[in-house]
Parts: C-alpha cells; structure tokens; sequence
C-alpha cells in the first residue's frame, strides 16, 4: 500500500502534507492540483506532517489537496540512448515536450523505448557477476555501451544464460543470473539508481595519475588537471566562467562529457545547443554532441529542480565511468546549486549559517565533489569521473561560504580575475592565486615525464618563478617610477608578461588559438621559457619595454598561425631571429 | 474587480502587519488574488486553515473587520492588439480613464519557454552608440541593463535607445519612477511618434511600493502576446530594478522571513532570473529584449541586488562621467555584452572583434599612464600618446551623445589608431591592418 496524504501548508514551493503512514527522507510524492500532478521530494517530517519540496510552481495549490508517496528517492534511468539527450534537472528530455512553453508537472521519458539496439554478449554461461559486471554490449554513437548487472543487485550471482548477439529493446530481458538460493532474475538493459546516493560498484579508487587534457594553456602547462580529479573556477560575472568551460567541454579529453547547466541564462544553453551538433571532435573526427549529455536547468526553472540537477549529472557520469569510460562531468554554477539550497533552508526556517547558508552547506559540497575520482572496476579496467564545477561568489568576493567550502573539495583552482578581465586578459585565470594540486602528485609528475617530457613539472614552477617576480617588480616600478628602480626591473617584469601574453592568453574565439594541443604547449612553453632565461642587459627601461612589445606582437601572430604551417615557421624564425639580433 | 455570485465574504482578520493580513480561509489557492477591504491583494502563505495574504497597497487604514473577498484566480491581463499606446498602472487598469481593453485573459508570470525551442540571437540592434555598438554590441533576445548611479540619465539614454532600435513594440515597465520621468518618457516617445508602438505599466513614487511586485510580470506577459502571438519584435524597458528588489525585500520583511546579503530575500536570484529569462528569440521571429535599470549606490556592484543581476543578465552597460571630455560615456571597461560574439565580425565588418580589443587594451594603457601621472612620475612618449588617444577615443566614440553607423565607428578607430601609434603597438592581426589601416 503506498502512503497518501493532503495538502495542508503551503510557503511558495515548501508544501505540508499530512501523510496517513509511513514517508521517507527523500521520498518522491506526486502532489496533485487539478489534472495536473507535480513530482515533490520530502525534505523533512515532523510527526506526520511531510515538508515537501515541489519541483515545479505551486500556484492554484489548495489545502486538501491529495498527494501519493511513491516509496523510493529520486532516480534516474540508465540505460543505451541517454547520450546526446537535452534533459531537464529530473532527466525530462526537452527535445520530446510539446509546445513553446514548459507546461506544469510535463513528464517525458528520458530514453526511446522503443529503439533496438545491436547486442553483443561478453559474458557467458556460468560466469560469476556482481553488481555492475558487464554482461554485454551495445554501440550507443561511438561509445561501446556496457550492459551491466543492476547496481542495485547486491549480491554475487552465477549467469544462467545471455542474450544471443541481435537486435533487443532495453526493456527485452538480456540475461538471467541466478543467486546463492537459486533464485533467477532477469536482467534487461534498463536500470534505474536513486541520484543522490554514489554509486560504489568499484573495487577501489586509486589517486589520479595521468593528466586531462583540455586545450588550454593556462590550465595544461600551469596547473594541469587529472583525469578523475576535481577542480573548480571561481570568479566575478563578466571574468569568463562560461567561455572557459564551454572551451574546455569542446576540446577536452573525454568519452563522455555531461554539461550541468544549473541555474543560469538559457542563451547559454542554446549556445550549447546549437553549436555542439555542428562541432567536430578533433580527436575522433566524430561530432560533439555525440559524446555529450546536457542536463538543463536555467535560472527561471523551478528552484528544487536545480538543486537535482547537479546529482542527477553526477548520476549519469558514474554510470558510464562503470563502463570503462573517461567521463568529464561539468557544473554551471555550483553556486546556484548552493542557492537553491540556501531558499529551501530559508523558507524551512532553519537557523542560517553564514550569509544565510545551510549550516552543512560544506559538508554537503565536499559529499558531492567525492563522488569524482578514477575507479578500478571488478574487471581490473579503470573509468573515471573528472569533475569541474563553477563558483559565482558574490561580489567576485572569494571569502564567501561556497568558495571556501568548495575550496576544501576541489583540488585544482581556477581562480578568474576582475583585473585580468577588465584589462581583456583571457581566460582571466590568475597565474599567481590559481593552483593544481596534482603538479605535488609524484604519479602525475612520472606521468609528465614520460608523456611530455623529463622535469616538466620542474619547468613549470620555473615559469610560475618568473610571473611571480614578474609582479613583483612591476610593484616596485609603481612605487618607485620607471627611473627609480634598475633596468633588470623592468626586463624581469616584461618577462613575466611575455609568459602571460604568449602562454597565459588565448583567444577562445579564434579558430585556431583555442585549442592548443599539448605537443605546440610544450614547444611554445619552451621557447619562451629559453627566452626567459636569457639576459639580454638593456641599457634603458624603454629599449626593454619597446623589444618585448615586439617579440610579444611576433608570438601573438604565432598563436593565430596553424600549427607547423609555414606562416608559422616564419614567424618561429623571425622570433629567432630578433632575439639573435638582441643577444649577440 | 467585479464580486461574483455566491463568493464567500470573510469578515475577521486575525493579524495585520504593514503589508500582509491573515486570515482563517477554507478553499483557496496559492498565490491567487483577493480584495481585502477594497485594496487588491495576493495569497502568499497558507498554513491549515490560515490564509496570509500580501497586500499591494499597504495594510494602512484595514480593521480586523474588513471585508476580504477571494478571487480564485491569479493575477490576470487582458491581452490584444488594443494594448498598443495605452498607459496602465500596476494592476493592468488603464490611467487617466480610458476603456479597459477587451481581449483574452491571461495568467501573468506565467510558464518558462522550454530552452531547447529557443533560437540563438543573432540579430544585431542597432543604437547609434559607439559605447554600446561597437564595444558591447546588443541583439534580439537579450537581456542586459544599465548599472548607474541614481545621478546618470540612464532614463534618457534608455529612451534613446528604444527608439532607434526599430522595434515593433515597445513596452514600458515603471517602477517607483517618478511622475517627472514617467512624463518625459511619455513625452519623448510622443515627439517621436512612435505612442502607438508604446504599451506602458507604470508605478510611480506616488503610488504604494508593493505594487511594483506585478509591474515585470504585466509588461512580460503583454510582450509574450506580441512577440509569441504575433511574432513581432518586442523590446522592454523595465526601470528602476532595484525598487523592484526594495519591493521585495519589504514582503519578505514582514513575513519574518530570515533575510541574505544585504538585507534582501534568500530568493532574490530566483525572482529576478524569472523575469529576466523571459527575453527570448523565438523559432517564429519574434523576439522580447529586455534593458533594465539597476542603480547602484556609489557604484557598488558587490551588493546585492547588482551583483544577482550581474549572475542573471547578458551583460550590462556602465555609465560613468569621464572628467577628461565632461561627457557621459559608456565605461569600456566594466561594460560587458556578452552576447556580442554572435554577431561581431559576422553581421559586422570583419576587423570589428579585434579593432574592439585594441581600443580597450589601448585605453587601459591610458588609464596606467594617468595613475603614473598622479603619482607624479615623468611619461614615457608611449605614454603620452595613450592619453591624447584616450581623449579622441572618448569624445567621438565612447560618448553617449554619439550617433553613427557601425562602419562608421570602425573606421573612427582606425583614424584614431594611426593619428596615435604604430601598426605594432595596435596589436591586430596583420592582414586586418594591411586591409583597414587608414594613414594619418
């Protein structure tokens, strides 16, 4: 018998229902006004009274209205077909809802249960399984899609029989596993797991040791990013956050990449939507949104839906990481996510925490960032979950609770500066703030070594050395004048901006400037860092500034150049050149 | 607002605070509307059997004995081509007498367009202002607002702007606007000729602060009836945001609610992205555009209001007294279109993008060399020519008083760079300086 109950209190999208049995934290109930019906969850129970909070607008609600409780959390469904869907925060695909608007309680299903899909088996007769062993698979776009035993089926089990290899729907049984008492379950390539718990069907979680690439040379040579590794940008609006992501969700390294767009402007999303099915992946030559999923909540959908939205995301990347797959998991913005949280706090009149946060509100972020990470499956193969998520502290003011709580999470910042955006220097990531953590990994160190070259990680610092006394001096320059402090000053200072123009910089909307392969990193890192290392003895501050403006103007056309082209070897000359020319 | 038959009439209040009353009630719904002793008033809070309900008028002069009288229904519009050139107050109700306008009714606030059946703007508006044209180029469907202080004529640039964008409509949403400016809105767009294009909801410093709640809603959802019914191009003007917020900010005051930064409701972003997002580019052609005012105190962007709206808008443009030229310019430097990519250099000339840039890194130099200055430091020649650059780059094209086409502005620049510096100090790519350099 499931538990039902009426309305009986109503704070905007906060509803009190009065159950007639048993209700769960978390539950999932359906609220019904009129013919419509509305998805809630349960987010508190005082006696029988159930706070529910509506995932859509409660207007028109009235008190007695019914309720049905439908006995299990939020879930998602997992199954072939969920890449390049568009989804709401509770996994509607948008694509499939009729009219211009977003009709109250509009329910579509997330995958086509009709489509077949060409099955081959991987597993046979006999084999033991566990949760999230593969039993076979499918081809979903280009990604070999694993059908696994149900996570949810926690025991070991025996296969009895698997699927012959042809053509099945998800809802077609596609194999029967027997338990320890024999008792059979037929297994179909349909699942569904409630979001908001992680899903553990690995044998263990190594620290991350290679590197992710992402085509940008202020994160790929100053502060790499692991595959299964977290990090987060924090920065004022106008600083670049959007760009920068949508940057590294074209370029990066990834099978599969979930874009959370919670809580901000739909243009930005529509951004998404029409050019991924234009892009090309220049890895695989396949088109972006083959590879990708948006989950979709822009900031004037219902506030409890955005708060899934994250999780939801999160959900879907862990399930295709249990495939074997580099999954990249992206949020914009976890700070909406914390709002969301932050109005359901306010309006349960919970005592705030600071500015008005929930009080767990960090214990809640670093929960969510766990859930990242490389895995070693019950097949000894690895899947990971990078996760990358951005922070919109107010006021651009990084002392605020959902920085200083993600902060404790994530191990790499992107720290995105006003000063560096206002004087257009893009992406606005502060060389001196921003940090990876993983650069201190000795596994991602012998990985740099070997994949790009030996002592990189050495290299690196080097260059931070260099912007770091770079400002420095250009510090002193202001105190004391152009005259007033030595010409070293100055050569040391238009060093440092060397390395932010030529390497710092990129143009996210030049075709070829913004995505910078990691081999032209290394070589463009190089010959910078060898000019650098010169000492070239101006005799004066102008003769200094005028040569690197120079140089700078020779890099920049470099930049713009296709890689290896002959324009590009022209310049790569004349920047010899000049420099010879300086030095002899 | 007419009583219907058989509508229950409640005659005792328990509680009144400054803008709610509650009440015991059987049957109502949330957020429906209602009379409480005349004044109209909206349900905002139901707990059992008792109804709190957010009167727009204030509570000033209502007795636990006033007469309150549901209407089952929200808050409504009648929606028809008859809204063209018509003044209306908060409620919808025309000003200054007039006939109500027949047409269908419709829910205000109503539903989100579903993201996927938005289009990508890409139609460039065209304002005459280099500050906004060339540096923060705007488009159909976006959203984005001046932030200035409450000194700037932000209203009279807004008007401006409005009127040379060569919208089908116009829709004027005042809040806490001041009868002075209501006037000289109504004036100007009289001059212009353009009062048949004009459709206005308007609250006024005159009328109750509460009220400003529905002003948004009603402008949006008469834009919704012109730009999805009709497909035409709709462009709304909603001043002042911040009074909208204060609005805000008073109801969930006397509601007890916890307050969030700077006072204001946790929700604040939630409310405000509600009406912001309703600027849209639809499948159909027709589009709503939203320019907003946001004044700031002292030109403080971190509190709260500006700073959520920053998060919520495409951008925003910033008005600023440049001391140089005595002028009012559109600051390049806090200003921000971020729409502006999908149409520089496409719908644009080519060199727009980059001749952009230049002029903003070049002016930034300027602003060093002025610091320099002040501290009393000797000018490099480089130096001095930031500056003389800064000053022409100010008075022709920052300057809101500028009137030209966009070529226009992009050959302006070109003169200005070559009068001032060397092909290498502009930095642009190379075939664009061969193609547009203009010798001096």
């Amino acid at each position: 018998m499931k538990t039902t109950g009426s309305v009986n209190g109503i704070i905007s999208n906060i509803v009190i229902v009065k159950a007639d049995g048993a209700v769960a934290q978390n539950e999932i109930c359906y609220v019904h006004t009129g013919n419509t019906k509305m998805m809630a969850e349960v987010i508190k129970v005082i006696g029988d009274a159930a706070y529910v909070q509506v995932f859509d607008s409660t207007r028109g609600l009235k008190i007695g209205d019914k309720v049905e409780f439908e006995g299990h959390m939020l879930e998602v469904t997992l199954a072939p077909g969920l890449l390049s869907r568009n989804y709401d925060g509770l996994q509607n695909d948008l694509e499939k809802m009729e009219g211009l608007f977003i009709a109250r309680g509009s329910v579509t299903d997330p995958i086509d249960f009709d489509a077949e899909w060409e099955f081959t088996p991987l597993a046979k007769a006999g084999d033991k399984v566990s949760a999230a062993s593969w039993l076979g698979e499918v081809r979903e776009q280009w990604v070999m899609h694993k059908i696994m035993v149900p996570f949810t089926m926690t025991d070991t089990y025996t296969v009895k029989s698997v699927a012959a290899a042809g053509k099945y729907k998800v809802t077609d049984t596609i194999a029967v596993v027997t338990d320890a008492e024999g008792r059979e379950h037929a297994i179909t390539m349909v699942q569904r797991w409630p979001v908001k718990q992680a899903i553990r069907c690995y044998t263990e979680k190594p620290r991350p040791s290679r590197v992710m690439e992402t085509g940008v040379r202020a994160i790929d040579t100053f502060n790499p990013m692991a595959e299964g590794g977290t990090g987060f940008i924090p920065g004022p609006f106008g600083a670049g956050k959007t760009v920068l992501q949508h940057a590294i969700s074209k370029q990066a390294d990834a099978d599969v990449i979930i874009m959370v767009a919670c809580g901000e402007r739909a243009n930005e999303v529509v951004e998404i939507f029409k050019e991924f099915p234009e892009l090309v992946d220049p890895r695989t030559g396949h088109k972006l949104m083959e590879r990708t999923i948006i989950i979709c909540n822009t900031s004037n959908m219902p506030v409890a839906a955005r708060e899934a939205s994250v999780y939801t995301g999160m959900t879907i990347g862990e399930y295709y990481r249990s495939m074997g797959l580099k999954v990249l998991v992206m949020a914009d913005s976890t700070s909406r996510w914390a709002q969301a949280l932050r109005e359901m706090s306010n309006r349960l009149e919970e005592l705030p925490g600071q500015d008005a946060f929930p009080m767990d509100l960090s214990a809640i972020i670093s929960n969510f960032y766990s859930r990242a990470g490389l895995v070693r499956l019950t097949n000894g193969q690895t899947g990971s979950v990078t996760f990358l998520g951005t922070v919109s502290p107010a006021g651009g003011n990084l002392k605020e609770p959902v920085t200083e709580s993600t902060k404790k999470a994530a191990r790499c910042f992107y720290a995105l500066s006003q000063g560096r955006a206002d004087s257009k220097r893009y992406p606005a990531i502060d060389p001196l703030e921003s940090y990876s953590k993983y650069l201190e990994y000795p596994e991602i160190r012998t990985y740099l070594d070997e994949h790009i070259e030996k002592d990189w990680v050495d290299q690196v610092y080097a260059g931070k050395t260099i912007v770091q006394r770079g400002k420095e001096a250009n510090d002193q320059i202001n105190i004391l004048g152009d005259d007033g402090v030595p010409v070293e000053y100055h050569e040391r200072f238009w060093k440092s901006e060397l390395i932010d123009f030529v390497i710092l910089q990129q143009d996210a909307f030049d075709a070829i400037d913004a995505n910078c392969p990691i081999e032209r990193q290394k070589m463009m890192y190089e010959m910078v860092l060898g000019i650098c290392r010169k000492s070239f003895g101006f005799s004066d501050f102008e003769e200094c500034s005028q040569f690197f403006k120079g140089l700078i103007n020779l890099f920049r056309q470099m930049n713009y150049s296709e890689w290896k082209s002959a324009k590009f070897e022209d310049y790569r000359k004349q920047i010899e050149a000049y420099v010879d020319a300086k030095t002899k | 607002m007419t009583t219907r038959a058989f509508q229950k009439i409640y005659t005792k209040i328990d509680n009144i605070t400054k803008a709610t009353v509650t009440l015991k009630a059987q049957g109502v719904g949330n957020d429906e509307l209602a009379t409480v002793g005349g004044k109209l008033a909206q349900v905002v809070k139901i707990m059992g059997e008792n109804v709190t309900l957010q009167v727009f008028a204030g509570t000033e002069g209502l007795a636990t004995d006033s007469e309150v009288i549901f209407h089952g229904e929200p808050p409504k519009l009648r929606v028809s081509d008859n809204l063209a050139g018509r003044f209306f107050n908060a409620y919808g109700e025309p000003l200054e007498g007039g006939e109500i306008v027949e047409g269908e009714e419709r829910e205000i606030g109503g539903p989100t367009v579903n993201p996927f059946k938005r289009i990508q703007p890409s139609e460039l508006i065209a304002t005459g202002i280099a500050g906004i044209d060339l540096n923060n180029t705007i488009v159909t469907g976006q959203k984005i607002p001046f932030f200035a202080d409450p000194d700037q004529p932000y209203n009279a640039v807004m008007a401006n702007v409005a009127l040379r964008a060569k919208a089908d409509k116009i829709i004027l949403g005042g809040m806490g606007l001041t009868n002075d400016d209501f006037l000289y809105f109504k004036s100007v767009f009289e001059n212009a000729g353009a009062l048949d294009r004009i459709v206005s909801f308007v609250n006024t410093t005159e009328n109750p602060p509460v009220e400003r709640l529905l002003v948004p809603d009603m402008a949006l959802t008469a834009a919704e009836y012109f730009a999805v019914d009709k497909g035409e191009k709709v462009l709304v003007l909603l001043t002042d945001m911040t009074l909208y917020a204060d609005a805000l900010a008073i109801v969930s005051n006397r509601m007890d609610q916890i307050p969030s930064k700077d006072s204001m409701p946790g929700s604040l972003y939630s409310d405000l992205a509600k009406i912001y997002e309703k600027a849209v580019q639809l499948p159909n052609g027709g589009s709503i555009t939203i320019i907003a005012v946001t004044t700031l105190s002292g030109g403080d962007i971190t509190h709260a209001v500006p700073d959520n709206t920053g998060y919520i808008t495409e951008g925003q443009l910033f008005l600023r007294n440049d001391s140089d030229t005595g002028k009012v310019i559109v600051d390049p430097f806090r200003s921000l279109s971020r729409l502006k990519q999908l149409v520089i250099g496409k719908k644009t000339r080519e060199d727009h993008p980059q001749v952009m840039n230049a002029c903003v890194r070049l002016y930034a130099d300027a602003a060093n060399a002025k610091t320099k200055l002040e501290n009393g430091f000797d000018l490099s020649d480089y130096d001095e020519r930031t500056l003389k650059f800064a000053h022409d780059y100010s008075e022709k094209l920052l300057a809101i008083d500028v009137n030209i086409d966009i070529t226009e502005m992009l050959d302006t620049a070109w003169r200005l760079f070559a009068k001032y510096f060397s092909k290498e100090e502009v930095g642009i790519k190379e075939e664009l300086v061969k193609k547009y350099w203009k010798e001096a």
